[in-house]
C-alpha cells in the first residue's frame, strides 16, 4: 500500500512518519508514536475514550486518519500534566474521585478541557452537556461533574 | 488505636498513573516480535458449518497463520463451566466452533498477521459455508414443544430445572386473603465495560512458561483453568491482569479467546495480541439478566405477605460460561428480600437459546430478585389501597431479630431496615410529595414516587457455597526499611482497593499511606487468590489484609519486647508506630527499627524466624447482607413519554465504611447502571438471532445528561461476619435502583390504570401505554 509522509506535533514534540493512508489517528498516536494514554473504546466515535486536542479542539482520534492530522498540533493526556505537576483538571479528577477504572478518563479530561475553555464557570447542565459525548460506565458521572467544577474554580483563581 | 485513615475521604493512591495516561491496559502492552490475531465469527445464529475456505486469507499480505475449529479441537480443551446444579446439561463448548454454530458472534476461525490491519483484512477473505438452521431466540419458545434444538445430544433446550422451597407455600396461598400476581420480564442487558476484552500471550520455550496478560477479574482462577485447557502445568502459566478498564462481572469468566491466544503464542513462537472490537464485545462477551417470571404473592388485607411463588425462565444463551447456571440461584436465594416472608417456592428453568451466554453482570441474580419483589410490593399496595412505604414497613423484620433466618435458608447477618427506609422518606420529604402528587394529578401532571427497599447478598462467600473457594488471601510484607508491601488475592479494577487496603494497613501499623503499596493481579507475584466480584474485595479481601497485618503486628511486638529487654510481651504497647514498655515509655522503638532488626537478625528471640511478613487466608463464616432504601421521584411527560427525574435519594447501609468517597462512587455508578436497565438498555435479537443492538449507536448506555443529581446518605450497621464490620457496596446501587425508577414511573401513571410496564421504559413505550390507557 502506498504510504504518505506526515508531520505532526504531539505534546510539543515534532514527529515525522510514513504512514498508510488508512491508518487511524488513534493508532498512529498509540502504535507508531507509542503514547498509549489515549484509549480506544469503540472505533466509531461514540464513546469518546480516544478524545485528544487537535489544534486546540477536542476530537475523537478514532474517526480521523493520521494523514488528516498532517501539520497539526495535538495534545494527548500525557501532554497535559504529570505527577507533581498536574493540570487542575487532572487534580480535580483525583481529589473528587472522578474516575474508577480510568479507561474513559484521558478522553474525559480532554473533553473537560475544551468545555472549560468555552465555559470558565460552567453550570451543572453545561458540564453534563460538555461531556455528553464521552461515556463512563463506572462513576455515574456525578464525581466527574464535581471534578470539573473543582478544576473550574482552580483555573479561575489562577487567572485572578 | 486511633484511626487516621479508615473512615476518611482519602483520595486514591492509584489515580496518578490513570489521570496522566501512564497506566498500562492490555492493549498498551507491546512485546518484541508481537503479532496480531483477529477472529472470524459466525454470522448465523444456528447453522451447520460446511466448509471453511482459508486459502485466500493464508496468502494475504502479512498473514502468518489461520486456524479453524477442526485445527485446534484436540489441542485446546473446552470453555469451562464451574457451577454445579443437579442434572445440569453441560454442552461441549469449543474455543472455535466445530460442526455447528449456535449464536451470532461464535468464534469460527482465527487469523494471525504481522499487524492488526492485516489481520482484520484477512478475516474478510475467509469464506465460511453455512447451512442455516432455524434459530430459537425466545426462551419460552425454546423450551416449548417442537422448538429447534441447539444441542442434539440432550434432545431438549432445557439446560436445568432448579427449585427452592421454604415454609409451606400451599398453606400460605390457602390462607391468603388476596392473591396478587404479575408477569415480569427482566430484559437481557449488555455490560459494556469501557475497555473491551483483550489478551496478550507470550511463550518462553526455555522456561516452558506461558505468560498471559488479560483483562480479567480473576487472574488465579483463570490460570488454573487455562493450564487445564492448554495441558500445561499450572506453575508454568502466569496470568497478569494489568490495568483493567471495568468489568461489572463481564470479566469474571474464562473466555475462549484467552485460551486461544495462549495456544497461538505457543504454536507460533511469537507473542500474540488480540483486542476485542466493540462490536465483538456486544456479540461475544457475556450478557446479563434475561429472566421471564410469573410471580404470585399470598397476602393479607393489612399488607402482610404470607408467601411468594416464582416461576422463572432464565435465558441461558447457547452455551454456559463460567457461572451461567448459578446466577438465577442467587435470584432464588434473595427472593424474600428484606421482608419476613415465611413461605417461598422458586422454580427456575434454564433455556438454551441461539444467543450469547448470560452470566454475572453487576448484581448477578440479585437485581432480578429485588426488581420482582419491589415491583410486587408496589402492586400489593395498589391492590390493597395501602401506601407502599407502609406495606414495606409492615413486613420488615425488626433489628432485634438478627441474625434473621429466611425462607430461602439464609441467615441475614445484621440490619435495621425500618431505619433506612425512614431516613430515605425523611430526606425526600415523602408526606409532602404525596400531597403534591395529588395536586398535580388534578392538573393533569404525572408525578411518581418509587420506593425500593433492598437487601443483597455480598462478600461472596463462604467456600461451601461456591464452586471454587470463597475465601480471600493477603500477604503483608514489611521490607527492611519499614515500607509495607501488600499482596492481595483480590483483583480490583476500578474499585479502589489499592487505597482502601492501604488505609487499613497504615492505621494498623501507624505508618503513612504512601508507605504502603498494594500489589494485585499477577499470579507470579501474588499468592493464590479468588478475585474481585460479588462485592467481596473489601469484606473478604480486606479482612484477609487485616488478618495478615495482625500476624505481622504480633511478631513485631514480640521482637520489640525482646529488643526492649521486656520478658512479658503483654507489657509492650504499640501506639502511633512506636513500641514501648508500658511502665517505661521513655525508651521507644519505631516500627522501622523493628522491621530492620527483623532482617538484620542480630538478636532474635529464641525460635523466631528472621523477616517480617505474614499471609492470611480469610474464610468468612457467612455472607454479608447490605441493605438500604432508594426513592426515585419522576415526572412523566404525557405528550412525549419522557421521564424527568426530580429527585433521587439513596440510603445505603454497607456496614462500616473504610472510605466514604469510594463508597459514594460505587453507589453512583451502580445506580446509573440500574437507570440504564430501567429506562434505556435492552439487548434486542431479531427472530433469526441477529443482535440488533450490537453497537453503541443502537444500545444506549446512560450519558451524563441522562442522569439526575444523586443524593446519597448512609446508615451504618456493622457486620458481625468480619472484624472490620464491612459488608460490601459494589452492587448495591444496581440492585436497588432499577425497581425504584420503574416503581416511580408506574406510580406516575397510576391514575391511568397502568399497573405494570416491562423495562426498558423508553419514551415510546410509555407514550403508547398512555395512549392505550
Amino acid at each position: 500500500m502506498t504510504r504518505t509522509t506526515i508531520e505532526v506535533t504531539i505534546n510539543g514534540v515534532r514527529y515525522r512518519h510514513e504512514v498508510e493512508p488508512r491508518l487511524l489517528l488513534v493508532h498512529y498516536i498509540r502504535d507508531v508514536v507509542g503514547l498509549t494514554g489515549t484509549h480506544i473504546g469503540c472505533e466509531t466515535s461514540l464513546c469518546g475514550a480516544c478524545t485528544v486536542l487537535l489544534n486546540g479542539a477536542a476530537v475523537k482520534s478514532c474517526t480521523l486518519f493520521a494523514v488528516q492530522a498532517d501539520g497539526a498540533e495535538i495534545t494527548t493526556i500525557e501532554g497535559l500534566g504529570e505527577e507533581g505537576r498536574l493540570h487542575p483538571i487532572q487534580e480535580g479528577f483525583w481529589m473528587k474521585h472522578g474516575l474508577q477504572c480510568g479507561y474513559c478518563t484521558p478522553g474525559m479530561i480532554l473533553a473537560a478541557y475544551q468545555l472549560l475553555q468555552r465555559y470558565p464557570d460552567p453550570t451543572e447542565a453545561q458540564i453534563r452537556h460538555g461531556i455528553e459525548g464521552n461515556l463512563c460506565r463506572c462513576t455515574g458521572y456525578q464525581h466527574i461533574v464535581e471534578a470539573v467544577r473543582y478544576a473550574a474554580e482552580k483555573l479561575r483563581s489562577q487567572k485572578a | 488505636m486511633a484511626k487516621k485513615f479508615v473512615g476518611e475521604r482519602v483520595p486514591r493512591v492509584e489515580d496518578q498513573r490513570l489521570i496522566t495516561g501512564r497506566s498500562q491496559y492490555v492493549d498498551d502492552i507491546v512485546r518484541p516480535r508481537m503479532v496480531y490475531a483477529a477472529i472470524v465469527r459466525s454470522i448465523y445464529a444456528h447453522a451447520r458449518l460446511k466448509e471453511i475456505n482459508v486459502e485466500a486469507a493464508r496468502r494475504a499480505p502479512g498473514v502468518i497463520a489461520v486456524f479453524t475449529g477442526e485445527d485446534v479441537r484436540e489441542a485446546i480443551g473446552p470453555v469451562p463451566v464451574a457451577s454445579q446444579l443437579p442434572d445440569l446439561k453441560i454442552p461441549r463448548h469449543p474455543v472455535l466452533a466445530v460442526e455447528k454454530v449456535r449464536y451470532v458472534g461464535e468464534p469460527v476461525a482465527v487469523v494471525v498477521a504481522e499487524d492488526r490491519y492485516q489481520a482484520r483484512d484477512a478475516v474478510d477473505l475467509i469464506e465460511v459455508e453455512y447451512e442455516p438452521l432455524e434459530a430459537v431466540v425466545d426462551p419460552e419458545r425454546a423450551i416449548a414443544e417442537g422448538a429447534p434444538i441447539l444441542h442434539e445430544e440432550f434432545g431438549t433446550n432445557v439446560a436445568f430445572v432448579w427449585q427452592l422451597s421454604g415454609g409451606d407455600i400451599e398453606r400460605a396461598f390457602r390462607e391468603a386473603e388476596v392473591v396478587v400476581s404479575q408477569r415480569m420480564v427482566n430484559q437481557r442487558v449488555i455490560p459494556v465495560a469501557m475497555e473491551p476484552r483483550g489478551v496478550v500471550a507470550e511463550y518462553h520455550p526455555g522456561e516452558g512458561q506461558l505468560t498471559v496478560w488479560t483483562s480479567t477479574q480473576i487472574p488465579h482462577l483463570l490460570r488454573t483453568q487455562l493450564a487445564a485447557m492448554l495441558g500445561l502445568a499450572e506453575n508454568r502459566v502466569r496470568v497478569i491482569a494489568p490495568e483493567v478498564g471495568g468489568g461489572f462481572g463481564s470479566k469474571l469468566n474464562v473466555y475462549a479467546e484467552e485460551a486461544l491466544v495462549g495456544y497461538l503464542a505457543m504454536r507460533l513462537g511469537r507473542p500474540v495480541k488480540w483486542i476485542e472490537t466493540r462490536r465483538e464485545n456486544f456479540l461475544s462477551t457475556i450478557h446479563g439478566r434475561g429472566q421471564i417470571a410469573e410471580v404470585e404473592a399470598a397476602v393479607k388485607r393489612d399488607g402482610t405477605v404470607l408467601g411468594l411463588r416464582y416461576k422463572i425462565i432464565q435465558d441461558v444463551g447457547a452455551y454456559h460460561q463460567l457461572l451461567t447456571p448459578a446466577i438465577p440461584t442467587l435470584t432464588g436465594l434473595m427472593a424474600t428480600g428484606p421482608y419476613k416472608i415465611p413461605n417461598l417456592h422458586v422454580q427456575v428453568i434454564g433455556a438454551f437459546t441461539n444467543k450469547m451466554a448470560t452470566d454475572a453482570y453487576r448484581g448477578a441474580g440479585r437485581p432480578e430478585a429485588t426488581y420482582m419483589l419491589e415491583r410486587m410490593m408496589d402492586r400489593i399496595a395498589r391492590e390493597l389501597g395501602l401506601d407502599p412505604a407502609e406495606v414495606r414497613m409492615r413486613n420488615f423484620p425488626q433489628p432485634d431479630e438478627f441474625p434473621f433466618p429466611t425462607a430461602s435458608g439464609l441467615a441475614y447477618d445484621s440490619g435495621n431496615y425500618p431505619q433506612a427506609l425512614r431516613r430515605a422518606l425523611e430526606l425526600v420529604g415523602y408526606e409532602q410529595l404525596r400531597q403534591e402528587q395529588q395536586v398535580l394529578r388534578q392538573q393533569g401532571r404525572y408525578l411518581g414516587i418509587g420506593i425500593s427497599t433492598y437487601v443483597e447478598i455480598c462478600a461472596i462467600g463462604p467456600s461451601p457455597a461456591l464452586p471454587f473457594g470463597g475465601w480471600e488471601s493477603a500477604t503483608v510484607r514489611v521490607e527492611p526499611t519499614g515500607k509495607v508491601t501488600v499482596l492481595s488475592g483480590a483483583s480490583p479494577h476500578g474499585q479502589g482497593q489499592e487505597t482502601s487496603f492501604a488505609q487499613i494497613v497504615a492505621d494498623e501499623l501507624g505508618v503513612g499511606l504512601s508507605d504502603v503499596r498494594v500489589i494485585h493481579g499477577d499470579t507470579a507475584i501474588v499468592q493464590y487468590g479468588i478475585g474481585t466480584f460479588g462485592s467481596r474485595a473489601t469484606a473478604v479481601g480486606g479482612t484477609a489484609v487485616y488478618g495478615a497485618v495482625q500476624k505481622v503486628k504480633e511478631k513485631a511486638t514480640r521482637l520489640a519486647a525482646h529488643l526492649l529487654g521486656e520478658e512479658n510481651v503483654a507489657n509492650v504497647a504499640f501506639e502511633a508506630g512506636q513500641f514501648f514498655v508500658k511502665d517505661r515509655p521513655e525508651r521507644r522503638l519505631t516500627f522501622q527499627d523493628v522491621a530492620l532488626a527483623a532482617y538484620l537478625a542480630k538478636s532474635l528471640p529464641p525460635g523466631m524466624e528472621p523477616g517480617l511478613e505474614a499471609s492470611y487466608f480469610f474464610e468468612p463464616s457467612n455472607f454479608t447482607f447490605p441493605f438500604g432504601a432508594h426513592i426515585a421521584v419522576v415526572e412523566v411527560d404525557p405528550e412525549t413519554g419522557d421521564v424527568h427525574f426530580r429527585r433521587y435519594v439513596a440510603v445505603d447501609d454497607c456496614g462500616r465504611v473504610i472510605n466514604p468517597m469510594l463508597v459514594d462512587g460505587q453507589v453512583h455508578g451502580g445506580i446509573v447502571q440500574a437507570l440504564g436497565q430501567a429506562l434505556l438498555e435492552e439487548a434486542v435479537y431479531d427472530e433469526n438471532g441477529q443482535l440488533l443492538t450490537g453497537e453503541l449507536t443502537d444500545y444506549a448506555i446512560p450519558k451524563a445528561t441522562d442522569v439526575p443529581w444523586l443524593e446519597t446518605d448512609r446508615t451504618e450497621t456493622p457486620s458481625p461476619v468480619n472484624p472490620l464490620g464491612v459488608k460490601g457496596v459494589g452492587e448495591a446501587g444496581t440492585i436497588a435502583a432499577t425497581p425504584a425508577i420503574v416503581n416511580a414511573v408506574v406510580d406516575a401513571l397510576a391514575p391511568l390504570g397502568i399497573r405494570h410496564l416491562d423495562m426498558p421504559l423508553r419514551p415510546e413505550k410509555i407514550w403508547r401505554a398512555i395512549r392505550g390507557a
